[in-house]
């Protein structure tokens, strides 16, 4: 019953090693360094990896940048509430509202186009879960994240928010479409 | 290694390796285990953020 | 400096007891399991709810039970069993006095009354903000002081821990190193430590907020730190559970551990890396740098998932070498084929050591991996991965335990002891089916923390695919029958502390009897020729590691199909 007893040398450190324990710890050491270069390679090889621009604002300077957008380029809208659905040209910049709880507004792209997306929200924390690609980014209030996105499949796409935001949080989800 | 003849640490009186001494020594342990995270988490992230320019 | 008290020694264990420890053991472990029972009550309405047949809770409700069922017991239920295990692991474990009592029992006073607080402000109904509380999303002010003074009696009892080891130095109640086990709650205790500490730097000033004397609490430092707390506090059980596994191959096999080098590194890895991983919260976040994420998550290159992979290896090994000295050595396996399967201390730890590494660990690096975060972030894999470390992991673990504490610390014999030969199988298979569909549910996106899949009726709603709904359907089945597991357990423990046959308290002294150090054992002497000690061990290694990598790589396969993001 060792482990609750003090080792049984005093120098317990110079104790040898098993060997089923020293080729284990080498292939541990050699799976975690794998793990972490792919982590870096795929920054350098890979095509999907989460930038990190990012800028301080507020809820009024998003909202009339987001504004200026929806003037200038919405091409109809949908829904009751009018959600203006909007068709920036490729290679612009596209604004994507979270607030309690909607996203506004309906953002339309071009398959195989690149776009920078900002995200950010207006009051709380919210989630951009893009269903059912499956791409899963944080909003966070007073901040606004700028991604650079190329989609690569046309079709109709939900945004669903998947980060807790009060009693109403079930009834956040909106579209984005792809053409 | 070499002041270490017998196939295993049978040695009452010899030195204690430093790792050792390390290991024994829960409050130098402590400091480690608190100050790393610290700076390499919590100090270096909130730089992160506190650096994070102002909208144009 | 001699305190008047007296020490017990256990007929049933040897173990020896220190009066003040032991009452103090005895009231933290008995109210840890109140808040599981608590806990696993609410646990009822969160899995009705997100059984989308059912659907039994209106969405105020739902998330206000959620919220009581994450705090009560990631944080309630666990660190008063583990402020049981530090006391163990330090008076008991090394025959010292605890040192401070009174000052131990301020620390139990504040926990409770913290707990107790955080809980009645949760169910006024006003303060349903999830365990996270993210800023700018306000609770009630009592709801962080509740937090607040539970985290500060949490930091007390650490430092009772800390100075009993003091004590057991200078009044040489052992000789040499502190035991394997104790190092491991050393282990936990410090990264105990750390995390309160983040604990308090983010809610003092969020509570300041909610009082209205501070007005801004950034929400990204918010969330920064707060999982510095929220995060790491989990990471206090792994520490703690992987000292109990230790723990108990000592007492159900007469275990050594295979070398007191390698485990006590891989301690002192996660003692040095384990807190980092907090980041795996935030790797979908604005506004923190690239390097910061990759240095995080990866817990400085991976080295803490070494030191689990090492213990992950050590721990089954120890018992395969103890095994085969008994004679059990045909095969690889005849050493786990005639391991005591009818004693819930083993099985429930061996179901643990499995569940651990198997669902959660593969698990948890992956989505810890930053890419690959994104196809996971928010979705409801991540309380399928968590309930595979904390529940499979630390609860089934502390279960096991407790099977071992009732006649030994409680002094009672077990009742129903049929039933709980059959408990950690029935808990620990419905819990590993539960995280599995989970982690299937949210492979698919569902999202956590969310009331209804189908969006209320929203004219945008998005229609999950048919396999999601039936893997939140399994989610609710396979929870039902946690829920009996663990209703279970709660009913072996508190029927044993009510009704089971009061046990003999062994011999009462007024001095301790220093510890001897271990014999030193065959094993410790036959090193060199034989090599392999754990074959059978090293086997399961192996199948480890290549379930492993294929799962890794499957996702980052997934990853590759996904829109182009930079």
């Amino acid at each position: 019953m060792s482990a609750i007893l003090p080792p049984s040398e005093r120098v317990w450190y110079k104790h040898p090693i098993d060997r089923v324990e020293g080729t284990w710890i080498a292939i541990a050491l050699t799976w975690c360094l794998v793990m972490f270069f792919m982590m870096i390679g795929w920054h350098i090889w890979g095509k999907q990896n989460l930038s990190t621009e990012t800028y301080r604002t507020t809820a009024e300077q998003y909202t009339a940048k987001v504004q200026a957008m929806v003037d200038k380029y919405t091409v109809r809208t949908e829904t009751e509430q009018k959600i203006p659905v909007v068709a920036a040209p490729p290679g612009s910049d596209i604004f994507l509202v979270a607030r309690l709880w909607s996203f506004w507004p309906i953002l339309e792209l071009e398959n195989g186009k690149t776009y920078r997306l900002h995200l950010s929200s207006m009051d709380y924390n919210h989630g951009f879960s893009l269903q059912p690609a499956n791409i899963n980014i944080q909003i966070v209030p007073g901040y606004e994240h700028v991604v650079t996105i190329t989609p690569n499949q046309s079709g109709p796409y939900s945004v669903v928010c998947n980060e807790f935001c009060g009693i109403g949080h079930h009834t956040m989800v909106s579209r984005l479409y792809v053409k | 290694m070499s002041d270490h003849p017998g196939n295993h640490g049978d040695d009452e009186h010899g030195p204690v390796p430093f790792m050792q001494q390390l290991l024994d020594n829960p409050f130098l342990l402590l400091f480690l285990g608190v100050l790393i995270p610290m700076l390499l988490y919590n100090l270096w992230g909130v730089i992160d953020i506190l650096t994070v320019p102002v909208t144009k | 400096m001699s305190t008047a008290t007296t020490y017990r020694t256990c007929p049933r264990s040897g173990l020896q007891f220190e009066k003040n420890a032991e009452s103090l053991m005895k009231a933290n472990a008995f109210i840890g399991v109140v808040w599981l029972l608590i806990g696993g009550i609410l646990a009822i309405g969160v899995v009705l709810t997100r059984w989308p047949a059912v659907h039994w809770l209106p969405a105020d409700k739902f998330y206000m039970v959620l919220t009581a069922h994450g705090i009560d017991m990631l944080i309630f239920w666990i660190i008063f069993f583990e402020v049981a295990v530090l006391y163990f692991a330090s008076s008991t474990l090394l025959r010292c006095r605890l040192a401070t009592p009174r000052v131990a029992w301020l620390a139990f006073a504040l926990m409770l009354v913290g707990s107790v607080l955080n809980n009645v402000t949760v169910f006024r109904g006003a303060s349903s903000v999830m365990m996270t509380s993210y800023v700018p999303m306000m609770a009630e002010p009592n709801f962080y002081l509740g937090l607040i003074l539970f985290a500060v009696g949490a930091l007390i009892a650490c430092f009772v821990f800390f100075g009993t080891l003091v004590v057991a130095k200078r009044e040489k109640t052992y000789d040499g190193s502190v035991p394997l086990v104790t190092f491991g709650a050393i282990t936990a205790a410090i990264i105990a430590v750390f995390t309160i500490s983040s604990g308090a730097i983010i809610l003092i000033p969020t509570w300041l907020k909610s009082v209205g004397i501070v007005h801004e609490v950034d929400a990204l430092v918010y969330r920064t730190v707060w999982w510095a707390f929220g995060h790491s506090s989990q990471q206090i059980n792994v520490a703690a559970h992987i000292s109990v596994w230790y723990l108990v191959a000592a007492v159900a096999f007469g275990a050594k551990p295979m070398s007191e080098r390698v485990s006590r590194m891989a301690f002192l890895l996660y003692i040095l890396f384990l807190q980092l991983a907090s980041a795996h919260h935030l790797l979908a976040d604005p506004g923190l740098s690239t390097p910061w994420k990759v240095v995080n998550t990866s817990y400085f290159m991976y080295f803490a998932v070494l030191a689990s992979m090492i213990h992950g290896l050590t721990i089954p090994g120890a018992m395969e070498v103890a095994q085969r000295r008994k004679g059990y050595t045909k095969g690889l396996f005849e050493w786990l084929r005639k391991a005591p399967w009818s004693n819930p201390t083993f099985s429930g730890v061996f179901i643990a050591i499995i569940g651990f590494g198997f669902l959660g660990g593969i698990s948890g690096v992956m989505m810890g991996t930053e890419q690959l975060n994104m196809i996971i972030h928010n979705t409801i894999y991540v309380p399928g991965h968590f309930h595979a470390t904390v529940v499979i992991g630390t609860t089934l673990t502390f279960m096991a335990l407790t099977y071992y504490l009732i006649p030994v610390l409680f002094k009672r014999e077990m009742v129903l002891p049929g039933l709980a030969k059959w408990q950690p199988y029935l808990f620990g298979f419905s819990m590993y089916f539960f995280c599995l569909v989970m982690m299937g549910a949210g492979t698919l996106g569902v999202e956590r923390r969310h009331w209804d899949m189908a969006f209320g009726g929203s004219p945008l709603a998005y229609e999950w695919p048919g396999a999601a709904y039936l893997m939140m359907g399994l989610v609710g089945i396979a929870g039902v029958a946690a829920i009996g597991g663990g209703a279970i357990y709660i009913l072996v423990t508190v029927g044993s502390l009510l009704f089971g046959r009061r046990l003999e308290d062994g011999e009462v002294s007024a001095r301790f009897v220093p510890l001897p150090r271990a014999a030193p054992t065959v094993i410790a002497q036959s090193y060199g020729s034989a090599g392999f000690a754990a074959p059978g061990t090293f086997a399961l290694a192996r199948v480890f590691l290549i379930s492993f990598v294929l799962y890794y790589f499957i996702n980052w396969k997934y990853l590759s199909t996904l829109w182009g993001l930079s």
